[in-house]
């Protein structure tokens, strides 16, 4: 049975790396977009701090994360105990997409929604460094 | 490890029926409110069914809708334990209203005080040599029992320092909030690891002890301070010192604030031979495991 796509958007609180311009933005189009999502202060701290939630989170298949790097994403994760299923994994990298190509990038159907036959199950074949597929 | 949050409380904007959506101008205003205030946050909406994952852990929730006066939902039921209509409500009064229900499960939105400032290891490059363990004074790493590299004592990190990931031979350590790659997690080249490489074997040339080197150059920075009678040229003169420290430094990129406040040399000596002897250890402890 499929999963319902689950976005999850990281607010990188506690530094300037993501322009603020990106973030703002996109947190405004999730939340006009009429989906479900989540968010989060910050990734970062939520691996320090060994949270639960990150667990929670890790646990559901068919994720888009919009954060930064995808192979910082899945060592935060990894690093509070909680490695992330590859399972339909999309990270939308905020550092190096705009919001327009971000927001596309969360927002459009998922490949198996679509029809298309083939989904990459690779994390980083769909969305890696901010190319877009 | 930082202390681990006892609760992280989450929030739920509810929006399915039968509540009404919240005007989209204040939804995107709360929502980046709660987050700078440390709370995360779910936004429940459409005609899904409300799922176990959505209710989660009710304690440590509180679910937020417009119900016009009339919340379907006592609290307590459907596993969420704490329900609040918030109809007609501004952004700050919504912001107050969960302060204060929270206040009950958690002291304070966590992590204000500390820039989450860490190495994150990335375990399909690393070979566990140890190298970052040797080098860290600040013991934020450590071995697992089985002889394999850990980041144990997160807060112990010098923020902005992102020296360590400079002396890992592999290009394994990143730091997600670092303003370039490939310590920033971005994708790692060969160039990448070729330069890494060579600072390595630079440091090696140094007799590996970059910091007993830098600590020298800092006592002698320190002895000329102390002989300066006028203040503001002794000031200047350590800052001209530590700004030629840095640039000693500047393949590592340590901030002159570590620089500043290394420990005395013996203390130097003492730390690194410790750390090198863990490292030993957990070498040994490895090559056992294989």
């Amino acid at each position: 049975m499929d999963h319902p796509r689950r976005i999850l958007y990281c607010h990188c609180a506690f530094a300037q790396v993501i322009p603020k311009d990106v973030k703002q933005g996109v947190l405004e189009r999730l939340a006009d977009s009429g989906a479900d999502f989540e968010c989060v202060p910050d990734l970062c701290e939520m691996s320090a701090r060994r949270e639960p939630l990150l667990q929670q989170l890790s646990e559901q298949p068919n994720t888009r994360i919009a954060a930064c790097y995808p192979r910082a994403v899945q060592g935060l994760f990894t690093a509070a105990g909680s490695p992330l299923k590859e399972s339909g994994l999309e990270i939308v990298n905020l550092r190096v997409l705009n919001v327009d190509e971000a927001t596309e990038a969360l927002l459009q159907p998922a490949a198996a929604e679509t029809a298309t036959p083939e989904v990459p199950e690779t994390p980083g074949s769909e969305t890696t460094n901010g190319e877009l597929s | 490890m930082i202390a681990p949050a006892n609760l992280k409380v989450q929030v739920l904007l509810y929006e399915r029926f039968p509540a009404e959506p919240f005007e989209a101008g204040l939804r995107a205003s709360l929502l980046a409110g709660l987050l700078d205030g440390g709370y995360p946050v779910q936004v429940l909406r459409g005609e899904s069914e409300t799922t176990e994952r959505d209710r989660g852990n009710g304690e440590n929730r509180i679910l937020l809708g417009c119900f016009g006066g009339q919340p379907p939902m006592d609290d307590g039921e459907h596993g969420f334990e704490r329900v609040r209509d918030v109809s007609g409500l501004g952004r700050d009064e919504i912001l107050s209203l969960v302060e204060e229900a929270m206040g009950e499960v958690q002291e304070a939105p966590v992590g204000r005080r500390w820039k989450p400032w860490f190495p994150v290891i990335d375990f399909d490059r690393c070979t566990h040599c140890m190298q970052c363990l040797s080098f860290c004074l600040f013991d934020v790493y450590g071995a697992t029992s089985d002889g394999k590299i850990q980041v144990q004592n997160e807060s112990n990190c010098k923020t902005d320092c992102p020296a360590c990931s400079r002396v890992c031979p592999e290009v394994a350590i990143m730091f997600p909030k670092y303003k370039a790659g490939p310590i920033n997690g971005d994708a790692v080249s060969d160039d990448d690891v070729r330069r890494e490489a060579m600072k390595v074997d630079i440091s090696a040339l140094l007799g590996g002890d970059i910091y007993a080197l830098l600590r020298d150059r800092s006592e002698k920075a320190k002895s000329r301070f102390s002989k300066e009678r006028d203040d503001e040229r002794a000031l200047r003169e350590r800052e001209r010192c530590l700004n030629k420290l840095k640039a000693t430094a500047s393949g590592l990129e340590i901030p002159g604030e570590v620089l500043a406040s290394l420990p005395s040399a013996d203390e130097i000596r003492e730390k690194a031979e410790e750390a090198r002897r863990k490292a030993q250890q957990a070498l040994a402890l490895g090559s056992t495991q294989q």
